[in-house]
């Protein structure tokens, strides 16, 4: 049952992580900067409750801010550049991200142990559910209660003028100009907002993994992050949400009987699923 | 309520608007016309900000708009429509009209909260003015992409009353319809004057230019030939000769 509940709690996190690509992807933006907010969020969150001894839900809070903080303050200027430039420039934040942690040290002894974050070693012994006694199926409730009121935010935003807005930049950013909207703050409003849900995601992965390290936040995680939505299409949350149980749940836990071969389908997969639907899973709606 | 003091754009070495002066006096219907190149898009696109004039002033009710950005001048009061339809063809006709609703009084009539995370309901009877306005109420919840052209064409006009302009620039409005249509539209324009709203019309189609306008200036290679009522432009040789083809006296 343990296997089942922890596979549960990767589609959570990597459903917080899709959600915050795709507010992004909403004003048409393609950030592969989100998988570094979640880095910041996951340090943050894990030297809190280790080092500083906070309570995890605290702590998460905190990696919310500082996820939102860093992305507002990457989000000015590399808003600035569009399309592919956007996808180089964020990508290239993302990279700082991971180096940054990969010469990161900041230990204190606790007892026989010193602990915190230790460069490429990475980060150990962050053990808030262990030593509070949390069961696997407890952290991964706690853990969809987040991916659950993120999604829920995301909905109410869809159904306000804000999400409107969102997509009307998303479609036309010159038009959407000329109406008052006024593009960047509409732009870095949802990179903020973004890097939060980035951030929460990161510290809930620090803690049901316990050890992270600097490799865990590569190009790779920062692709998952702009695929979720991607392959979900943009109608509604949920299709995020389907596409990371397709992904995590399907072609990466489902297709691990078949060894090597797997990622040679899961590409394949991928492919054919874009083929399929190529507006993703739950895609604009489309009248001809 | 609109002046335009020596305003030139070039794009390299083309003089796509050079040296236009222009006043377009409140409550007006002004025509810009001109062939095809003569300048009448780019100077809508000067006015709102879209290119930054490479000389000259625009002043919007005595100010000068030059630091403002593009959705700042929106919220001063002026709207436009553009001349190849850019709706946001994803959003339904509905949405199209409430994410326009971005002016001064808009932003102050609504906290934070209210204006973008709150629901439909406060904005409900101005939007459903503005459909009827339009003549679009019974295709609310259409995705825009999916109108008839003649449809697209009044919801442009329709999103850009949403923000209560003072200044409408109308770029080619007329451009594909259909006699018929452009009759109706006719009729909008004459009611939106008499709402209070100044117009800058920007127009081919001399059916409508020439029933409509207060006053009329004429464009050619970006400098203005001609200015005066429709019946003097009418009778201009100069435009006659420039506009209307060399043999039309």
């Amino acid at each position: 049952m343990d296997f089942y509940f922890g596979l549960v709690q990767i589609i959570g996190v990597h459903t917080l992580l899709g959600l915050s690509a795709y507010i992004v992807l909403l004003t048409g933006q393609v950030s592969l900067a989100q998988a570094g907010f979640f880095a910041v969020g996951a340090y943050a969150a894990g030297m809190l409750t280790v080092l500083a001894g906070w309570h995890l839900v605290p702590a998460l809070g905190a990696s919310a801010v500082c996820g939102a903080g860093v992305a507002c303050a990457v989000g000015f200027p590399a808003l600035r550049v569009k399309g592919l430039m956007l996808v180089i420039a964020t990508l290239a934040f993302g990279e700082g991200v991971r180096l940054f942690f990969f010469n990161f040290d900041y230990q204190i002894a606790r007892g026989e142990i010193k602990v915190g974050p230790l460069g490429g070693e990475g980060f150990r012994q962050i053990r808030f559910f262990p030593e509070n006694g949390w069961t696997t199926g407890e952290v991964m409730l706690f853990i969809w209660l987040f991916v659950a009121a993120a999604v829920a935010l995301l909905w109410w935003f869809d159904r306000s003028r804000y999400g409107s807005v969102l997509r009307a930049v998303g479609e036309d950013e010159l038009a959407a100009q000329s109406v008052g909207i006024n593009l960047t703050a509409v732009k870095v409003s949802a990179m903020t907002v973004g890097g939060a849900i980035a951030g929460v995601g990161g510290g809930l992965y620090a803690h049901y993994t316990t050890h992270i390290e600097h490799a865990s936040f590569n190009i790779l995680l920062a692709t998952f992050a702009i695929a979720y939505p991607i392959v979900g299409g943009l109608r509604n949350v949920f299709g995020t949400v389907l596409a990371v149980i397709f992904v995590q749940g399907f072609l990466i836990e489902g297709l691990r009987f078949l060894g090597d071969w797997r990622n040679l389908l899961f590409g394949a997969l991928i492919v054919l699923a874009m083929n399929l639907r190529p507006s993703g899973f739950l895609g604009a709606r489309r009248r001809a | 309520m609109l002046e335009l003091q020596a305003l030139s754009r070039h794009f390299g070495g083309v003089k796509a608007v050079d040296g236009l002066d222009l006043r377009v006096l409140e409550g007006h219907i002004f025509g810009l016309i001109g062939p095809n190149g003569s300048g009448k898009s780019t100077t809508v696109n000067v006015i709102t900000g879209l290119f930054a004039p490479t000389s000259g002033k625009i002043l919007f009710r005595g100010e000068d708009l030059a630091a403002l950005p593009t959705h700042r001048r929106l919220r001063a009061g002026i709207a436009r429509t553009f001349q190849n339809i850019r709706l946001f063809g994803q959003l339904s006709v509905w949405q199209n009209l409430w994410v326009a609703q971005n002016s001064a009084e808009d932003q102050e009539r609504h906290g934070f909260f209210t204006r973008w995370l709150g629901g439909q309901r406060g904005v409900r009877a101005e939007i459903a003015q503005l459909l009827e306005f339009s003549g679009l109420a019974h295709k609310q919840d259409e995705l825009a992409a999916n109108l008839a052209f003649g449809e697209q064409r009044r919801l442009e006009l329709a999103r850009a009353m949403a923000a209560k302009p003072r200044l409408l620039l109308l770029d080619e409005p007329a451009a594909g319809m259909n006699s018929e249509e452009i009759g109706q539209l006719r009729e909008r324009i004459l009611k939106l004057r008499e709402r209070g709203v100044t117009i800058l019309l920007v127009e081919h189609v001399m059916e409508l230019v020439m029933g409509v306008t207060d006053r009329i200036a004429v464009l050619n290679f970006g400098q203005k030939i001609a200015e005066g009522t429709p019946a003097q432009i009418q009778a201009h040789p100069a435009v006659r000769k420039a506009y209307l083809g060399g043999d039309a006296a």
